[in-house]
């Protein structure tokens, strides 16, 4: 009999080499090369990453990555919370709808829908339109900050909606019940029941928005300008405009350590603490 | 029970907007495609559909979207085999190797694009693969596989694995559980992990911006570069006819999933 499992069990290993083949030959091979010539190029040593965080605009760049990463995650929180919350209560038909919703601007590229946040962030744009008709001043959107975080944010959004939802439509809701027929306030009743069971969809939603939001690239180059760069275009400047692969290859290796640093940091949180088990609903 | 509730309201208008902003930037780019001046000056003035015909006459919009289909095409057969063994092997390994496997095979739509390109062109510059058809379908087969991988995961997660067990009692060979018993009962999973690597591989711009050639360019390269170059309402044309086609998959993937549900 164990032979028969070992077997079966070789079996099922070699069923993933392929794509395991795959992944050692264009991913850990590519990120491997990169990490190596970030140490050897132009000579071995640690060169490059003393030029990193020596040099002010690269500090500055990267901590600015940070910030829009941050802003960017927050905006999606405080977006999704209160629809994720409306898709899991929701009735079968408005939940169709409130999941579409979500879907549809994945049926368009990415790029393509960077577009549309040109077109609508434009100083003659949209939006700066319906200010003006509103009585406020014009707001320069289109290359900077700001309007990078806009068009981020919508693009991220349902990567942070989804986790959410998937959380809190295991929540019990006869919890709340309970709680407000023992007399809790519902404010109380949000802040001590609902909110604590969410957290694990809010802390894997938002570190997925962060983590991806770190290593964005066409948004923030077609929205934004020089002073909106991220450390994405920084590392595409070094390799492809200045040929400095070495400097480009340590940029990379530190948002890659940023990036897994963060997941590794994260994922503790985003284990469900309470196991809901027996409330059919 | 019903009676008027602030919260309500509030949630409901919250959501809407949020619904709203969801959508309505997706949805610009369709007046947008027939405006007759050359400029993305929103709302567009005048009617015309010469930006549609720029986009199928002109050989760099028509040639970069055969390129295209054909790379997601072959990235959607390639990817999707792959994955396909890949996610049965994973649901069959005992004990922590499994998860760790899969873990690993998610991995790619995590590391950071650029990061990712730069490491591919690196590669591919010595080992001559840039701007080649195998340069694209290796590097998009690679973000694809983390979809096939988890779309038929999550099929054979619910899979009744003792079905394969009885077949195989009532004498059937492997090869024989596996194309009659197992495969039609994974094949919804197969195929929308199928459709999700064709979509990642159409879609996908960093990479191939890297490793692209003016000879081999794809969709969404050319997309970037023309937007990047100027004011060229062909790009909304294209948006919309991606919108369009995939509306319609969709609209009949729900009929028929629907269909086959009522059955």
């Amino acid at each position: 009999m164990s032979i028969l499992t070992d077997r079966a069990q070789r079996t099922a290993l070699f069923l993933t080499v392929p794509a395991l083949a795959v992944l050692l030959l264009v991913m850990a091979i590519p990120l491997g090369v990169i990490v190596l010539r970030s140490f050897i190029e132009p000579e071995p040593g640690i060169a490059n990453y003393v030029w990193f965080f020596d040099t002010k605009v690269n500090v500055t760049v990267l901590l600015r990555t940070f910030s829009i990463a941050f802003w960017v995650t927050l905006c999606c929180v405080i977006a999704a919370y209160p629809y994720a919350f409306a898709m899991s209560v929701a009735g079968p038909r408005l939940r169709l709808v409130l999941i579409m919703c979500v879907l549809v601007p994945f049926w368009v590229s990415g790029v393509v829908r960077t577009l549309a946040w040109v077109i609508l962030l434009q100083d003659s744009g949209v939006i700066n339109r319906i200010l003006l008709s509103l009585g406020f001043e014009k707001v320069r959107l289109i290359r900077t900050q700001l309007g990078v975080t806009i068009g981020m944010t919508q693009i991220l959004l349902p990567f942070m909606i989804m986790p959410l939802y998937s959380v809190m439509r295991g929540i019990d809701l006869r919890l709340l019940q309970a709680a407000r027929s023992l007399g809790a306030h519902p404010v109380k009743t949000f802040f001590q029941i609902y909110l604590p069971l969410s957290l694990p969809g809010v802390f894997a939603g938002a570190t997925i928005v962060f983590i991806l939001a770190l290593g964005f690239y066409i948004t923030p180059l077609l929205l934004g300008g020089p002073q909106s760069t991220m450390l994405s275009t920084l590392i595409q400047q070094q390799v492809l405009s200045l040929l400095n692969w070495g400097r480009g290859g340590a940029m990379g290796v530190i948002l890659l350590v940023a990036t897994f640093g963060i997941l590794g940091i994260a994922s503790p949180f985003m284990k469900r603490k309470y196991q809901m088990s027996g409330g059919s609903r | 029970m019903k009676r008027f509730n602030p919260g309500k309201l509030i949630l409901g208008l919250t959501c809407l907007l949020i619904a709203i902003w969801l959508v309505a930037p997706t949805l610009v780019v369709i007046p947008m495609s027939f405006a007759e001046k050359k400029s993305l000056a929103f709302p567009p003035t005048g009617f015309s559909l010469q930006w549609y015909q720029n986009f199928f006459t002109n050989p760099q919009w028509f040639d970069s979207l055969i390129v295209s289909a054909k790379v997601a095409a072959m990235v959607a057969v390639v990817a999707t085999v792959i994955g396909t063994m890949a996610a049965i092997g994973i649901e069959r390994l005992k004990g922590r190797t499994g998860g760790l496997i899969r873990a690993v095979l998610i991995t790619p739509m995590i590391v950071p694009g650029v990061v990712l390109a730069v490491g591919i062109y690196a590669v591919y510059l010595d080992a001559q693969l840039v701007g080649t058809w195998t340069g694209y379908v290796f590097a998009h087969t690679l973000l694809a596989i983390p979809f096939v991988v988890i779309a038929v995961g999550a099929n054979l997660a619910v899979f009744d694995a003792r079905l394969e067990t009885a077949a195989a009692s009532l004498g059937a060979s492997r090869l024989t559980t596996f194309f009659s018993v197992t495969l039609p009962l994974i094949l919804p999973g197969i195929l929308s992990g199928a459709l999700f690597a064709f979509v990642t591989s159409f879609d996908e711009v960093i990479v191939s911006l890297f490793i692209t050639s003016p000879q081999l360019k794809t969709l969404p390269v050319q997309i970037f570069s023309s937007m990047t170059r100027d004011a060229d309402p062909t790009v909304a044309a294209v948006g919309s006819l991606i919108f369009m086609a995939t509306s319609v998959i969709i609209g009949l993937g729900l009929i028929f999933g629907t269909r086959r549900r009522g059955a």
